[in-house]
């Protein structure tokens, strides 16, 4: 044996791990589900039990069987392992790079929640009577939203943070309308950097937008907002802190002028991670609010759905909530879907049930100091990932002054020494392991890279994930070739995104997939 | 079935740089090669541009000015610019062919950058002058995209030579406020590099040297190029997106369109944003001039200031104005028909809209928007805020301040 060609894992002692991981992706080439079916093939087919089979109508039964794949259970085990290990997300990685997405850890015991019988085998269609404990879990995780947000009620039926913004505009409209006020007050204001669904809700629903502009110190202009504010105004819907990671200090201010004005004032929590029992929507003012709870309640995000939003509003707007709410009489829960003002329903049913279980669990098992103690590391970790990103030469942060949860930041500094885009940097720090993302609109902020560490991260997840940085950007000034060409120790090298914004290509199924390609 | 796909240079990327003015639709070059193909794009390098920045002269405009500057110990940047640029050029997309001038204009940059130019037969003289650069832009046939390394004033010579092909400026000037530049010579040379063939139109303005020496600041608007489409990032996103990139010119003509009152005047300022309100209307309105429409038609085109005057008397006007160059002006500047009289008559009966993308109103950096006129109390009217159109029923409210005030201040 030529002994100290290879790498030395079988020596002991065990050699002390490089600065950064010797990382690699695995690629299994692994086909499509539907191309692994062959006819017969079964999982267990479970024997007949005691239970009679229930004959279903006519009317509800299919003439033929779903087109399903037919797979062994080995196989199918084997097919969803291998996709997990061609995938990074917070179970593997350090996943701060997401900003304004947070991807925070989501604790494996509330699956086991969801997993139960009682939760994971609901009909959405069995009487009130035989789902109390369900109901009762929307009724105090409601109650408990309230609490967080100061809000009157909450609704927790939006299956996506950007639906949750859609009710809340929806409930905006409705209640002007029933002012007599709908047609005069076509407008919403919003600001460049707070999340651009609330722009692209209200527009959505109608109205005309006016986009304040930050100032010099990054701070939507107020005095914009003055002379934006009128008859006209039906709303203005503002993220704080924005997607940039400032906090608006003058936000009782920006509140009170659209309450002047007669118009309402929403805030975008969705993110609210850095804000957890620090402040609350309603003690500065705020008429409507949302949560995300995959972004503040440690749901999974679900990839495009379904995820789930919580809208939170006052007293006056209480009325115009989707429906069916749930209510409490002091023995037992019910439906109430005798609303006449409410804006109707954001989707079939109650609401993502599981993420509901999840979020109520997690907020029960953190109470009112764990929140708080989750924002408190929430921006302590940011803070600290800020300051060491900041020393890694060709990095910045725009504007001066300090960031809440996440902080969006520039290359533009490294890009013009190297010409290596920011997304190339992330490519390359996908083969030590760890996400990365850009930005997306405004696209205002050059080379731009939004980190959010969140409070699930350790201080060395944090360390390990600023010296990958450090060493890209340093191969960047070496070897920007290098740097270009990658990743190399990925699952997929470059990937061709015409796909995804080609109609005639783009297949979310594998039905449209046979339809477009296969045909 | 594998999930890969033959390796090829990420989905074109925009130049990151024209902070150009809204981007419109153009016919894609059919002769630009998709990705990864061999691009042919010609250099046309200004020696002298920037020579009088470092020298304090504000500008290299003039064979006097160059001179003092050389005397003052300045040298000659420009070239090597350039030859940066196309090194990065040349390192993301190695079989580009480089079509130049001999000696200075070019060839020396593109040889220090390690191509092997395709040299035009042309001479320069020597020193070079804006007719060379002229002559040149004429002579370049057949390249996909046309760099060229200098400032405003360059920008103009090339404007004059009527390019062909689309052009993209390497700033290497003492001003660049057009939108014709990218941000720096490797900005340019990644551009160039991933240039596609989608393009959009960018505005060429220059100041008045003599007048910028003697403390007055303001661009005149030229006329507009042709320069690689500043596409919206596509990768790294969220969420797929088949739309164009947000505020187009197209997305704020139909907004004004839709703004307009019957019976109301309507002066379009000149610029390319503008022009697109003409064209949504179907109406042969100009690029440089003002123009006067009303209830679709167009009342007089190309007016002086007297004329305008005449048009907007006693009946209710509104002002339709682009931001001309980087630093904000929309009054005083390449619309001095709009002067403090009209002014006060249109503030007097409608008022003033601006249009820009967010983009531009982004690359103010919190500045304001201004108005010189040249009468503080026509500036005055329109101070405080003003509604900026950046898209279809999307505006921004945006300071404005009178020029006086502002650099006084």
């Amino acid at each position: 044996m030529s002994g100290h060609s290879g790498e030395s894992f079988a020596e002991l002692p065990v050699a002390p791990k490089p600065p950064l991981r010797r990382f690699h992706q695995a690629r299994w080439d692994e086909p499509i589900i539907f191309e692994q079916s062959r006819p017969g093939r079964r999982g267990i087919a479970v024997p007949a039990a005691g239970v009679p089979a229930v004959e279903l109508p006519e009317s509800v039964r299919r003439a033929e069987p779903p087109k399903l794949p037919e797979m062994a259970q080995l196989h199918v085990l084997r097919h969803y392992v291998r996709l997990s290990q061609e995938n990074l997300g917070v179970d593997q990685a350090i996943a701060v790079g997401q900003g304004t997405c947070t991807m925070k850890y989501s604790p494996k015991v509330n699956d086991r929640f969801v997993n139960d019988p009682k939760v994971a085998e609901l009909h959405p269609l069995q009487p009130d009577d035989t789902v109390q404990g369900v109901l009762e879990v929307y009724w105090r995780l409601e109650r408990m939203l309230a609490e967080i947000s100061g809000m009157n009620r909450v609704s927790l039926q939006p299956a996506s943070g950007s639906a949750a913004i859609y009710a809340n505009i929806a409930m905006i409209r409705a209640y002007h309308a029933s002012r007599g006020e709908g047609r005069q007050r076509d407008q919403v204001i919003t600001t460049m950097f707070s999340h651009p669904s609330n722009a692209a809700c209200a527009k959505t629903a109608g109205y005309e937008v006016i986009t304040l502009m930050p100032d010099e110190n990054g701070h939507p202009d107020i005095e914009a907002l003055r002379a934006a504010v009128g008859p006209r105004t039906a709303a203005l819907m503002i993220t704080n802190p924005e997607d940039t990671g400032i906090f608006n200090p003058r936000i009782e201010e920006f509140v009170s002028l659209v309450h002047e004005a007669g118009g309402l004032a929403c805030y975008d929590q969705a993110n609210a991670n850095g804000l957890l029992g620090i402040t609350r929507a309603a003690d500065a003012g705020f008429d409507l609010c949302h949560f995300n709870l995959h972004k503040t309640f440690s749901t999974p995000h679900a990839c495009g759905g379904p995820a789930a939003g919580a809208c939170g509003v006052s007293e006056a707007l209480a009325p115009f909530l989707p429906g069916p709410t749930v209510e409490f009489d002091g023995s037992g829960y019910r439906l109430d879907n005798g609303r006449p003002q409410s804006v109707g329903k954001m989707r079939p049913f109650l609401g993502v049930t599981p993420n509901v279980v999840r979020a109520y669990a997690w907020v029960m098992a953190l109470g009112a100091e764990g929140l708080r103690e989750v924002a408190e590391t929430a921006v302590l970790n940011n803070n600290y990932l800020m300051h060491k990103i900041l020393r890694i030469p060709g990095a910045s942060a725009h504007w001066d002054g300090g960031r809440v949860e996440q902080v969006r930041y520039s290359w533009q500094g490294l890009f013009e020494e190297t010409g290596v885009h920011s997304e190339e940097i992330g490519v390359r720090a996908a083969d030590f392991g760890v996400h990365y993302w850009t930005s997306h609109h405004p696209y205002l902020v050059p080379e731009p890279f939004t980190l959010e560490p969140t409070e699930s991260y350790s201080q060395e997840d944090l360390d390990e994930y600023a010296a990958i940085l450090a060493h890209v950007a340093d191969e960047a000034r070496r070897d920007p070739e290098h740097v270009r060409g990658a990743p190399y120790n990925q699952t997929v090298h470059k990937i061709d995104q015409t796909s995804l914004d080609d109609p005639k290509q783009w297949s979310p199924s594998w039905r449209a997939y046979t339809r477009k390609h296969l045909a | 079935m594998t999930v890969d796909r033959p390796a090829r240079p990420a989905t074109p990327r925009p130049p990151a740089a024209p902070a150009a003015s809204a981007t419109s639709p153009a016919p894609p070059a059919a002769s630009v090669p998709p990705g990864g193909g061999d691009l042919v794009v010609g250099l046309i390098v200004n020696p002298v541009a920037g020579i009088g920045g470092p020298a304090g002269l504000k500008g290299s405009d003039g064979p006097d000015v160059q001179r003092e500057a050389l005397a003052r110990g300045a040298s000659l940047r420009a070239g090597d610019r350039a030859a940066q640029a196309v090194r990065t050029l040349l390192a993301r997309r190695p079989g580009t062919r480089i079509r130049t001038l001999a000696g200075p204009m070019g060839e020396h940059s593109a040889r220090a950058a390690g191509a092997d130019p395709e040299l035009l037969r042309l001479l320069p003289g020597d020193p070079s002058s804006p007719r060379d650069t002229t002559a040149a832009v004429a002579a370049m046939k057949d390249v996909d995209l046309l760099l060229f390394a200098g400032g405003d004033g360059t920008a103009r010579d090339v404007l004059d030579g009527s390019p062909s092909c689309p052009v993209l400026g390497v700033p290497a000037g003492v001003k660049v406020y057009s939108g014709c530049f990218a941000l720096s010579p490797a900005t340019a040379g990644a551009a160039a590099a991933e240039f596609g063939g989608e393009t959009a139109e960018a505005e060429v303005v220059d100041l008045d040297e003599e007048a910028y020496r003697r403390g007055r600041v303001g661009p005149r608007l030229y006329g507009t190029l042709r320069v690689p489409a500043a596409r919206t990032r596509l990768s790294g996103r969220k969420v797929g997106s088949s739309s164009a990139a947000p505020g187009s010119a197209e997305g704020i003509a139909r907004e004004v369109v839709a703004r307009m009152r019957p019976g109301a005047r309507y002066v379009l300022g000149p610029g390319a944003t503008t022009m697109a309100v003409g064209r949504r209307l179907g109406l042969a309105t100009t690029l440089l001039g003002v123009d006067v429409v009303q209830d679709g038609e167009l009342v007089a085109a190309d007016v002086t200031e007297r004329q305008l005057a005449d048009l907007v008397d006693g009946r209710e006007s509104h002002a339709v104005v682009s931001v001309i160059g980087g630093q904000g002006f929309v009054l005083g500047r390449g619309n001095q028909q709009i002067s403090p009289a009209v002014l006060k008559k249109i503030m007097a009966s409608g008022g003033l809209v601006v249009l820009a993308t967010q983009q531009k109103l982004a690359g103010l950096g919190g500045r304001p928007l201004l108005a010189d006129t040249g009468d503080p109390q026509a500036d005055a009217l329109v101070g405080g805020h003003v509604s900026v159109i950046t898209g279809y029923r999307e505006s921004a409210m945006y300071r404005i301040r009178s020029a006086i005030e502002e650099f006084s201040a």
